[in-house]
């Protein structure tokens, strides 16, 4: 077996994909991308409650957009090809990843945490839609970036098919993904980037095309069900539910209410490119509504410690996330309503 | 959230890596902090291991009153339901589904008992016998 590995730098981030896309990015030649513009960028910010579903035995939350959208549309965004495969086999996904990283590509992987030997067993649940790097091989062992861990680790080639082959929903199937080459971009072309990913972000949130369950409806839509979770679960079940939105909320490195924060600090960066200072009034928001979610699930664990419980405390969870649709609905509007054109009177 | 109210706690996570998170100065400018986590997502994680466990002891007590077959058992302790143990053994759903009886699980073929054993790292007597080595 032959030994490669590629210089590389590990980063690390507060989000597995923002992570996985800033390091390839930044590896292939683009200085300017940090995690909030990585998310920023591809629209990372979201909200979905899909009712009926189940997963894990508790609701099915999600605070961000699906796995992998985040790399592909920042890429696409910057004007950079992209190169993403799935496999039926793994023989072909492990000498696929071999030649990538012969020809020098650093490449992310989407992986299953499950059999992850590096996580903590605490957190090994069958979730399949984690992110990490593969930058090297060394005598059939792989060297791996994660971006949620501090520093890197190695994996044996089984363990690495093992979670590159991970089933159950979102199966990865061997995905991998980088950018195909490197490149530079302008200042403009960043400006560019960062106002179609705010347009689109806002049109994920707040359009009416999007349905009830979705976006700042879909936040008021959850707030107003938690309401009646106590009558129709049960105490002790409707505490699962609870923690299980404060999991998903608060996935690992998310530090507390972390999307939204870090969509917070993707609005100060943006006005880097974008001088126009209701960016910095609307980044507030967010870490006002980050608060918010933060203090939703203080009073969520409340419940599910059963250090409270009652139909009133239950009321107090679900107008938490009413108050945070208006917030966000208020944000994402200010956001729609900026004149694009005239931040930039130099040209 | 203030830099200085970044959560400390020392959690599961916390004893391997730290967290990034994204906090404010006292200008209000974004900046990072490492956490070692975070009591409230520490609980709710419990929470969900003590659903697991409330799971796996329910399947146990089925098995023995021979209303599921030991597979129900395994697959709960090992925090799948029958879309993802269909995926690792290469069973249709609807047969897993069928292999939880105990009746059809009495007649299972030595190569399909073979199969679930291996997903679930146990002997196939231990998979009769619901036998647990906790390694």
């Amino acid at each position: 077996m032959s030994a490669t590995t590629l210089s590389f730098n590990h980063i690390q981030a507060a989000h597995c994909e923002n992570g996985v896309t800033v390091s390839l990015l930044k590896n292939s030649g683009i200085g300017q991308i940090t995690e909030p513009l990585a998310f920023g960028i591809g629209a990372g910010l979201f909200f979905v409650y899909i009712p009926l579903l189940k997963i894990n035995n508790g609701p099915v939350i999600a605070f961000r957009s699906m796995p992998g959208l985040i790399f592909n549309r920042t890429c696409k965004a910057l004007g950079i090809p992209v190169v993403r495969k799935k496999f039926r086999s793994k023989e072909t996904a492990e000498a696929f990843l071999n030649e990538c990283l012969e020809a020098g590509h650093p490449v992310g992987c989407q992986v299953g945490v499950y059999y992850l030997p590096y996580f903590p067993k605490e957190y090994r649940f069958h979730f399949n839609a984690h992110n990490l790097i593969v930058y090297g091989s060394n005598d059939g062992n792989y060297m791996v970036s994660d971006p949620v861990m501090e520093g890197t680790n190695v994996m044996t080639a089984y363990e690495l098919e093992r979670v590159r082959f991970a089933k159950g929903a979102l199966a990865p199937n061997g995905q991998l993904y980088y950018p195909k080459e490197t490149r530079t971009v302008t200042h403009e072309q960043m400006k560019k980037a960062i106002i179609s990913g705010i347009k689109r972000n806002v049109f994920n949130m707040i359009s009416p095309f999007m349905g009830p369950i979705a976006g700042v409806n879909g936040i008021r839509y959850t707030g107003n069900k938690i309401k009646q979770w106590r009558d129709k679960l049960g105490l002790k079940e409707a505490g699962s539910y609870l923690a299980q939105l404060v999991r998903m909320q608060e996935e690992i490195g998310t530090g507390g209410g972390g999307f939204r924060y870090i969509y917070g600090a993707f609005l100060q960066e943006a006005h880097a490119y974008v001088p126009n200072d209701e960016l910095l009034e609307i980044s507030n928001s967010f870490t006002a509504s980050g608060d918010l979610w933060r203090t939703a699930a203080v009073q969520a664990a409340g419940i599910y410690k059963g250090r409270i419980g009652s139909q009133e405390d239950f009321n107090t969870m679900g107008d938490y996330l009413l108050e945070i649709a208006e917030i966000e609905r208020k944000a994402f509007t200010a956001l729609k309503n900026i004149k694009w054109q005239q931040t930039n009177p130099s040209r | 959230m203030k830099k200085e109210d970044v959560p400390q706690d020392l959690g599961a996570l916390g004893k391997i890596t730290k967290e990034v998170c994204y906090a404010t100065d006292d200008s209000g400018k974004y900046t990072t902090q490492l956490s070692n986590g975070w009591d409230v997502k520490a609980t709710a994680l419990d929470t969900a291991w003590q659903n697991v466990e409330e799971r796996i002891a329910a399947a146990k007590q089925k098995v023995l009153a021979n209303e599921a077959s030991p597979i129900l058992f395994f697959m709960e302790k090992a925090l799948m339901d029958t879309e993802i143990l269909a995926g690792y053994t290469g069973f249709w759903q609807w047969q897993v589904k069928r292999h939880l009886k105990p009746d059809v699980f009495k007649n299972l073929s030595e190569k399909k008992l073979q199969k679930y054993a291996g997903v679930f790292n146990v002997s196939v007597t231990d998979l009769k016998t619901m036998t647990v080595n906790e390694a």
